[in-house]
């Protein structure tokens, strides 16, 4: 159970709004202009957008730098991704100290997709803790003011914590007892997996009617016809119908403005569906476009929806 | 048991030919049983490097691992030598080494893991990764520490497919998912339910000793 709200983020989700969430993916860069005016957009559209910690192993700028000046920057309220492939828990518990430092309010605990995807695949894969332990560790600090070992924490964090989840698993069992576990945990809210397929949205919510915290489904608009055949093919738990992929190609042999419109349209549709179901929002994974094309795209699939 | 893979030979010429005289040493234990490093192999180690113009003697420590038997059997040849090439795993030539310090040694093989074996399509699997504290009993006697890329004690994670894992291209079982089918063919999903805190990685920080108390053999 929520006792305390730190958050814009719970505190809609705590009102009942259907809400929308949104990313940004810092890369290989030190500069941090252009996240800055992405989310300046975002900032139009959402209540909070999700940092992301090297996203698929690829060694980007950190998440909580980004998460920090976000807010401080464009006023969107950061959901700090950690993920457990980088840092051991000492390091972890250190990052997180910091981001209470720095009032980030909101913590997306994650695994972490392993090393050997990414593109330092010598890497060392870390993995000390796993999702489940990080949203153990989490808790402890913000419920009890402790460490891992029960150490007392000076001032400790205020933060929400949420979970990843895959609706389109297969098999789809092990990981709804996996977000049981998250739930009993303590984890506060669920973004999901890209869904394409209304379909697996709702059976996944059906099969999860029971686990009692929140769950924005996740969306990403698909830049090309190209990018969608590597997802489907790559991403696990990734479908994209038949339906979407003719649709996109179509307009994709049209232009690439008749491309966009049948993004809104497509995504537009989607977000509809979505709020039929008992979903509390959704999280719009749409990363690396140009602020003015996101801005296009967003107003474009929320107004349609 | 472990298992090791020959390195090329010709990376064992290059360290061995700047010597007059090598002693190969096989070794009786893994290496025997799995036919990468024992007498016959070592024996094929040393025609191969005659091959080259490189001359070698074979010799066979039962087990290399065990600090009496490197010195009682080599004790009394390896003074004719100036170069050892060891094909026991990675244990071996270290033993060699403390026993006869003054000796170069080189490691014919590279240790690979501890295994299972299947024969009919010549097959080794990773099996145990000595973490220190087996709880397969708990998992459908299925390890995660070794057998989920991720040592994950809370799985499955977001990346397996109709039971695949995506490191490795989809190729190799989800241990998640096999533990999983298997406890619940055991009516055992609750040890699944379950949630195992972080471990304690103490037990597994190299380096490792035991001791035990010493047995006087008759």
């Amino acid at each position: 159970m929520i006792q305390k709200i730190y958050s814009d983020l719970m505190r809609s989700l705590s009102e009942g709004k259907f809400i929308f969430t949104g990313e940004i993916e810092p890369v290989k860069t030190t500069n941090i202009y252009e996240m800055i005016e992405t989310a300046k957009i975002l900032k139009e559209h959402v209540v909070a957008a999700n940092v992301t910690d090297n996203p698929a192993g690829l060694a980007y700028m950190n998440s909580l730098v980004p998460s920090y000046i976000i807010q401080k920057e464009a006023s969107l309220e950061a959901i700090y991704q950690i993920t457990c492939r980088d840092r051991n828990r000492i390091a972890i518990f250190s990052d997180l100290l910091a981001a209470g430092a720095l009032e980030i309010k909101n913590v997306l605990a994650l695994t972490g997709d392993h090393t050997a995807l990414g593109d330092n695949p010598q890497a060392k894969p870390v993995f000390d803790l796993d999702s489940q332990q990080l949203v153990y560790m989490i808790r402890k600090m913000v419920d009890e003011g402790v460490d891992l070992t029960g150490h007392q924490i000076e001032n400790p964090p205020k933060f929400h914590v949420g979970v990843a989840a895959a609706p389109a698993a297969q098999p789809l069992e092990p990981e709804i007892i996996k977000l049981e576990r998250k739930a009993s945990l303590g984890a506060e809210f669920v973004q999901t997996q890209v869904v394409y397929d209304i379909e697996i949205a709702k059976k996944f919510l059906d099969d999860t009617q029971h686990i009692k915290i929140p769950v924005l489904i996740g969306i990403c608009p698909l830049k090309s016809v190209g990018m969608a055949k590597w997802m489907a093919k790559n991403l696990p738990g990734v479908i994209i119908p038949d339906g979407v992929m003719d649709r996109l190609k179509k307009a994709e042999e049209k232009s690439k403005e008749a491309l966009t419109q049948e993004n809104i349209e497509i995504f537009g549709e989607l977000i509809k569906e979505i709020k039929k179901t008992r979903a509390s929002g959704v999280h719009i994974m749409a990363v690396h476009y140009p602020p003015a094309e996101l801005s296009f795209l967003l107003t474009g699939m929320l107004s349609s929806a | 048991m472990i298992i090791t893979e020959l390195k090329p030979l010709e990376e064992i010429a290059a360290a061995v030919k700047t010597h007059m005289n090598a002693l190969i040493v096989a070794c009786g234990g893994c290496t025997t049983v799995y036919r990468t490093g024992g007498r016959a192999e070592a024996e094929n180690l040393k025609n191969s490097l005659e091959a080259k113009g490189i001359k070698s003697t074979v010799t066979l420590v039962t087990r290399q691992c065990n600090k009496q038997m490197v010195t009682s059997t080599l004790q009394p040849l390896i003074g004719n030598y100036d170069i050892i090439v060891s094909t026991a795993c990675g244990v071996g030539p270290q033993v060699i080494s403390d026993v006869f310090g003054n000796i170069p040694i080189f490691p014919a093989q590279n240790t690979k893991f501890i295994t299972k074996y299947d024969p009919e399509i010549e097959k080794f699997s990773e099996y145990c990764r000595a973490c220190g504290e087996c709880i397969i009993h708990e998992t459908g006697a299925v390890c995660p520490i070794t057998r989920c890329a991720k040592s994950m004690l809370n799985g499955p994670c977001g990346g397996q497919t109709n039971g695949k894992c995506e490191v490795g291209g989809w190729k190799n079982d989800c241990a998640w998912v096999l533990i999983y089918d298997r406890l619940k063919t055991q009516g055992k999903l609750d040890l699944f339910r379950k949630f195992r805190p972080p471990q304690d990685n103490r037990l597994s920080n190299s380096p490792r000793y035991m001791t035990r108390e010493r047995k006087e053999t008759a």
